[in-house]
């Protein structure tokens, strides 16, 4: 492979633009197959060089935008990569154990694991917080994911020592079902920031959800499926506003996995029916036998009395 | 090359222009295998003369300008041009027609265009194109509930040469397609791709050949949107559900905790 890489014709394409190509390539990926994606761009790059810096570049900003579960050594659990977590660009943090997960983005896994420092912690404040809405959450992931994996991180305001100032939290949730043997692959993203308002004593809630499935036996058909979500409730106590929370959280999951089969639903009657009729307007297969008389046109607008 | 049909079929199906594009940039030596394997979404061009729209693509493409269906003339005007024979050309005619008005009873709308050309075996290659568009945005949605929709068809046919009053008919259909509706409940809801067929057929010329090709391309093209509808918006759907099946799925399953 190497050796290919003086006898490239020659391309008016720089270094730069060719590593921005790769990158557009792998950040594009669906979810988990940035790896097949990887392994054919090696190939039509034949460059070592260009595509592995692509790959550097390009492999953390992918996995922390899906949110990737990562296994961490010896046992300790698994931990999400996401932009919430992350302390330095390989550093994750996992808040329910503690600990600091080393990771190798373009590898995708986590090679080492550290007990967390006292300034990457929330304080006893927050971290009580934390702990009731994980506990809430983790109940709710078991219940309605077959595979989900959540977390709950401090992204504002985890010094804060006691009531008087305010806080943030967010809760990821990630599901992923990957069947490359089934060419058919999916994921289910869900962020939900939760601002706690000391002031006027309300949790502002902001849900994100993004839901995407790849199908590419004989074709290639993506669903794209996103929706925003805004709710608030009132500041309580650490386990009513994790109960709190968790409901309301439960609740919209559930109406959107119901609208979304609406929206299926509705598919063939409307929306595909916009594009193309299953029979034509008439209901009748196209007579294309009045196609062979002499005067053809006009036979078939007669028969479908179109006539001008 | 193989790899790159790889990148093609992973890259998401809205990006496929964007995804082409760069591989063309990225392999140019392969350039003429990969315009050749790969539809994109198609174009439009308007033909002042005729007043009509009509489609772009390679069959109908010499240099930078592309012949009309309807006028027979090339866009921008093009010494030297390729044409097809007079006699195809009156076939070439009548299919446009025809074709139109096909496309209005599926379609209720859209734009057709069909073109044909001599191949080297004594048989000729039919082109058969047809771009819908529709959409609350450009206000044509009939329904409502399209946001953007649009779905390009291309249907190239193959007719061999007449022998015993049979003629090989092959036919090879793309069709492309995305969808998105956006309203309160649902959000967001995109559904986009692209699949492609073949059928091959040996029949009665006696028929006709726009007959032949026309009942041929009917029945393909309508394979191909029961498929799209049934086994490919069928398989999101199911992975949907298996990442987070619904409510009562669950229930069953695990009892209150």
């Amino acid at each position: 492979m190497a050796d290919e890489e003086d006898e490239l014709p020659e391309t008016e394409l720089s270094y730069d633009q060719r590593k921005e190509i790769a990158k557009w390539f792998l950040l594009n990926a669906p979810a988990g197959e940035i790896n097949y994606v990887a392994k054919d761009l090696k190939a039509v790059l034949s460059d070592e060089e260009v595509y592995n810096e692509a790959a550097m570049e390009a492999f953390p900003v992918y996995n922390k935008s899906h949110m990737i579960c990562l296994e961490m050594p010896s046992r300790a659990g698994d931990v999400i990569v996401s932009s919430y977590s992350e302390i330095t660009e390989n550093e994750y943090l996992d808040p329910r154990t503690a600990q600091v997960a080393i990771v190798d983005h373009v590898k995708q896994i986590c090679t080492k694991v550290r007990p967390a420092n006292d300034e990457e912690l929330p304080s006893l404040y927050i971290e009580e917080y934390r702990y009731a809405l994980d506990a809430e959450i983790q109940r709710y992931v078991s219940e309605s994911y077959p595979k989900g994996m959540c977390a709950v991180n401090c992204v504002k305001g985890k010094d804060t020592e006691g009531p008087g100032s305010d806080f943030e939290l967010v809760v990821i949730i990630t599901a992923m079902r990957l069947s490359p043997q089934n060419f058919c692959n999916g994921s289910w993203r869900s962020v939900w920031n939760i601002d706690f308002q000391d002031e006027s004593q309300v949790l502002d809630i902001k849900g994100k959800l993004q839901v995407g499935a790849h199908y590419f036996e004989e074709g290639n058909v993506e669903l794209d499926a996103k929706k925003d979500f805004q709710d608030s409730t009132i500041f309580q106590s650490a386990d009513d506003c994790a109960m709190a929370i968790a409901n309301i959280i439960r609740h919209h999951e559930t109406e959107y996995l119901a609208s979304l089969e609406v929206a299926y639903s509705k598919l063939p009657d409307n929306t595909f029916k916009d594009l193309r009729r299953k029979l034509p307007v008439t209901r009748t297969l196209f007579p294309w036998q009045n196609t062979l008389q002499f005067s053809l046109t006009r036979e078939v607008e007669k028969e479908l009395g179109l006539g001008k | 090359m193989e790899a790159a049909l790889g990148l093609l079929r992973r890259m998401p199906p809205k990006q496929s222009e964007t995804a082409l594009s760069a591989l063309l940039s990225l392999i140019p030596q392969h350039s003429s295998d990969l315009l050749s394997q790969v539809d994109l979404p198609l174009q439009v061009l308007r033909d002042i003369e005729s007043g009509k729209d009509f489609i772009l693509c390679e069959y109908n493409r010499d240099a930078d300008s592309y012949r009309s269906p309807w006028s027979n003339k090339y866009l921008p005007p093009l010494e030297d041009a390729l044409y097809p024979s007079s006699e195809l050309r009156n076939l070439e005619v009548e299919a446009n027609d025809i074709f139109a008005i096909y496309r209005d009873q599926y379609y209720e709308g859209g734009i057709s265009s069909v073109y044909m050309w001599e191949d080297d075996n004594e048989g000729f290659v039919a082109c058969f194109l047809i771009k819908k568009e529709d959409g609350s945005k450009s206000g044509h949605g009939r329904r409502g509930c399209l946001e953007e929709g649009a779905w390009d068809a291309i249907h190239v046919i193959q007719v061999g040469p007449e022998e015993e009053e049979m003629a090989q008919y092959c036919l090879t259909s793309t069709i492309m397609l995305s969808l998105t509706t956006d309203d309160e409940s649902s959000g967001k809801f995109g559904l986009s791709g692209s699949i492609r067929r073949q059928m091959k057929m040996e029949l009665a010329v006696a028929d006709g050949h726009l007959c032949n090709m026309g009942r041929m391309i009917e029945e393909l093209e309508g394979k191909l949107r029961n498929s799209l509808d049934q086994v490919y918006f069928g398989k999101t759907r199911e992975m949907v559900c298996t990442l987070r099946p619904p409510a009562e799925i669950v229930q069953m399953r695990l009892p209150d905790t």
